[in-house]
């Protein structure tokens, strides 16, 4: 019994396309497994998808809870622009990091519940209220940064984009805490099924006494505070905060791996650490096309054409298609009858 | 009192000592100047470095900031058209839909300089444009890898501006232009860094992975100066030293760059001059006051950039021009 669940989980298309995408970047490359130890930290291709994969699944998280509530977050990428906007401008005007990080975080924060009461209170359609700040956002970081790219030389800062704890990079050790957390958070309580509620029906929701307002405002700042956090991280590896080009288009990529991990646009049923595996897909796929020498006119097309076969592969018509062909071991009902 | 008149003698001798023919020409003239926008921090430089040679040449400038839309720029235009301006300045956002706006300038007998970029409208409606060239500023980055790796093998990596963008491809024939005749340098990989520093950051890591943790690369050419920056990062993560392990070669000259080059972290720099209204202002005065036609298309000098040339003190200069 036990078995077999761990056998479906891992025959979910999620696993078995991160293990394809992962076998041709072998073919492409033969070294891309190869971890060697340097400077107190592990090194590798390998180590390079987590690691830069680390912004995009810690969006991920906190899309996919918006996404489970039928909504979706489109103003991340801005939100990390202005998180990392403010880190930078203060640390690089005196201010401590341990002042400097707790202040971009809140930043992040506010932006989520500017969302969220747009969403709640003004009954705004999600796609609308969080374009509003996915424009105007990016705006309000080129005014924090004056046009420029801020760098900055503090360690602790910096620490959060390019450090290491445990041979793991900082970023990598930061998103595996926080999906845990979270995962545990929605799962060990009963958070998780009230979001699911809420993404099926609010009004149903609401009349089974689940306060939907409140929920929808957690679950923006949420996803604000986690893009805040991606921010920091894309702003302490570069050691500066380029505010036209930090997080830009990463909502798409968010979005993208939430639906690869399998939640559905439509709210209600959702997975954390799947949307982690969607973020890794994407990744792979990205350190795949770097490693492997094609000219980057190919870089969306080859891109595209992947994310196009594993949603195919993920739909329910394919799925029945595959359980049909390839599920022998099933008893045909015939012989019952007999 | 000694401040302003210090200040006063100092705007004196720089006025002097460039333009000196036309020196007292633009005073009083008014100028419009319609900018894109505020995207890069060369653009930033770019405003400033306009408006510090307005005030230099005694021009009043009226400036109108696009926010990357050609509607504003095209109002902009005509709101200097009615005011009567004695010229207009201006850096087009795209290269097409400006003829209509242009014959009204021309009627008005307004003379207009493009800046930095080109457009598809005839020739006759506009007075010059002033640009760099970004094929001559690839070639000057190759050239100066040619000069500096001697007879040894060297393999380069490329890191390239946006897909499709002119700068990126410009600058990518430029440089393979420079290098073609010298056998022993050849470009192993090329890929996109989005002319940013993280992407910079990360297509190097992977180039470094890919190339035997960067054993076999001898330099890596970057379409912008932010690519190198990252580029750079991504080198002394690799545990190799930037500079001296691998040469770093970019295009640009923003302060940065500058930044890392006292560092001896990178190598050369071709500069993308911010002052593209310093030619303007001396083409309008020669016209204005002279009658004199200048050439279509002024080409700005791209300037390479060493360690010899300190670096720290270009890194103090450029930093305060808003980049």
């Amino acid at each position: 019994m036990k078995r077999q669940a761990l056998t479906s989980a891992l025959l979910r298309p999620q696993f078995a396309a991160l293990a394809a995408v992962l076998f041709i970047n072998w073919l492409l490359f033969p070294g891309f497994f190869t971890i060697t130890w340097q400077d107190g930290r592990l090194f590798g291709s390998l180590i390079d998808v987590l690691n830069r994969g680390a912004p995009v699944a810690i969006l991920a998280i906190g899309v996919t809870a918006v996404i489970a509530t039928k909504g979706v977050d489109l103003s991340v990428g801005a939100v990390m622009a202005i998180s990392g906007a403010v880190a930078a401008v203060m640390v690089s005007t005196g201010t401590p990091a341990s002042i400097a990080i707790p202040v971009a975080l809140l930043a992040g924060l506010v932006c989520g519940f500017w969302n969220g009461v747009l969403v709640t209170y003004l009954d705004i359609q999600p796609i609308i209220a969080t374009l509003v700040l996915m424009v105007a956002g990016r705006g309000l970081a080129q005014l924090i940064t004056e046009g420029s790219i801020v760098t900055f030389s503090d360690p602790l800062l910096s620490y959060i984009g390019t450090g290491a704890l445990l041979g793991l990079p900082m970023p990598v050790v930061i998103a595996l805490v926080l999906m845990i957390v979270t995962t545990l958070a929605v799962r060990r309580t009963a958070l998780g099924l009230l979001i699911e509620a809420v993404g099926v029906n609010r009004s149903a929701a609401r009349f089974a006494g689940i306060s939907s307002r409140l929920l929808l405002l957690m679950v923006y700042s949420f996803a604000g505070f986690c893009a805040a956090i991606a921010g920091l991280i894309v702003a302490g590896d570069i050691r500066g905060a380029d505010a036209n080009n930090a997080g830009l288009w990463l909502e798409l990529d968010a979005i993208l791996a939430v639906v690869l991990g399998g939640t559905s646009l439509l709210g209600g049923r959702f997975s954390i650490p799947m949307s982690v595996v969607g973020a890794l897909i994407i990744q792979a796929m990205n350190t795949g096309i770097l490693i492997s020498g094609f000219s980057p006119q190919f870089n969306l097309v080859v891109k595209s054409a992947v994310i196009i076969l594993i949603l195919v592969l993920q739909s329910p018509q394919a799925g029945q298609w595959i359980s049909r062909r390839f599920t022998p071991l099933t008893p045909p009902p015939k012989r019952s009858a007999e | 009192m000694s401040i302003i008149k210090k200040l006063a003698l100092v705007a004196g001798i720089g006025a002097l000592m460039s333009s000196t023919a036309y020196a007292e020409g633009l005073s009083g003239k008014v100028i419009g100047f319609s900018q894109i926008g505020s995207e890069s921090g060369w653009r930033a430089a770019e405003t400033s470095v306009t408006r510090a040679e307005a005030e230099r040449l005694g021009v009043d400038l009226k400036f109108a900031d696009a926010q990357q839309k050609q509607e504003n720029q095209i109002k902009a235009l005509r709101g200097f058209i009615a005011q009567g301006v004695d010229a207009i300045l201006i850096a087009p956002v795209v290269s097409t839909g400006w003829e209509e706006v242009l014959t009204e300038a021309k009627d008005a007998e307004i003379p207009v300089v493009l800046l930095d970029r080109g457009i598809d409208a005839p020739e006759d409606l506009y007075l010059t444009s002033v640009a760099s060239d970004q094929v001559k500023e690839g070639r000057v980055a190759g050239e100066w890898l040619v000069a500096n790796v001697g007879d040894k093998d060297c393999k380069v990596v490329e890191l390239q501006g946006t897909v499709g963008s002119s700068p990126a491809i410009n600058r990518k024939q430029g440089f393979e232009e420079g290098i073609a005749a010298a056998t022993n340098i050849s470009i192993i990989r090329s890929q996109t860094g989005d002319f940013t520093r993280s992407k910079g950051k990360e297509v190097m890591e992977g180039f470094l992975k890919a190339e035997g943790g960067g054993a076999d690369i001898c330099a890596v050419y970057a379409h912008n100066d932010d690519m190198a920056v990252g580029a750079i990062q991504a080198i002394k993560d690799a545990g190799l030293k930037p500079g001296s392990d691998i040469l770093v070669v970019s295009i640009d000259a923003v302060p940065d760059i500058f930044a890392a080059m006292a560092a001896g972290e990178a190598n050369a720099t071709v500069e993308l001059t911010p002052n593209m209204a310093g030619p303007a202002f001396e083409a309008l005065d020669a016209f204005l006051n002279a009658g004199t036609m200048p050439e279509k298309f002024i080409i700005t000098e791209s300037k390479l950039y060493t360690p010899t040339d300190d670096p720290q003190g270009e890194y103090d200069r450029r930093k305060g021009l808003g980049y």
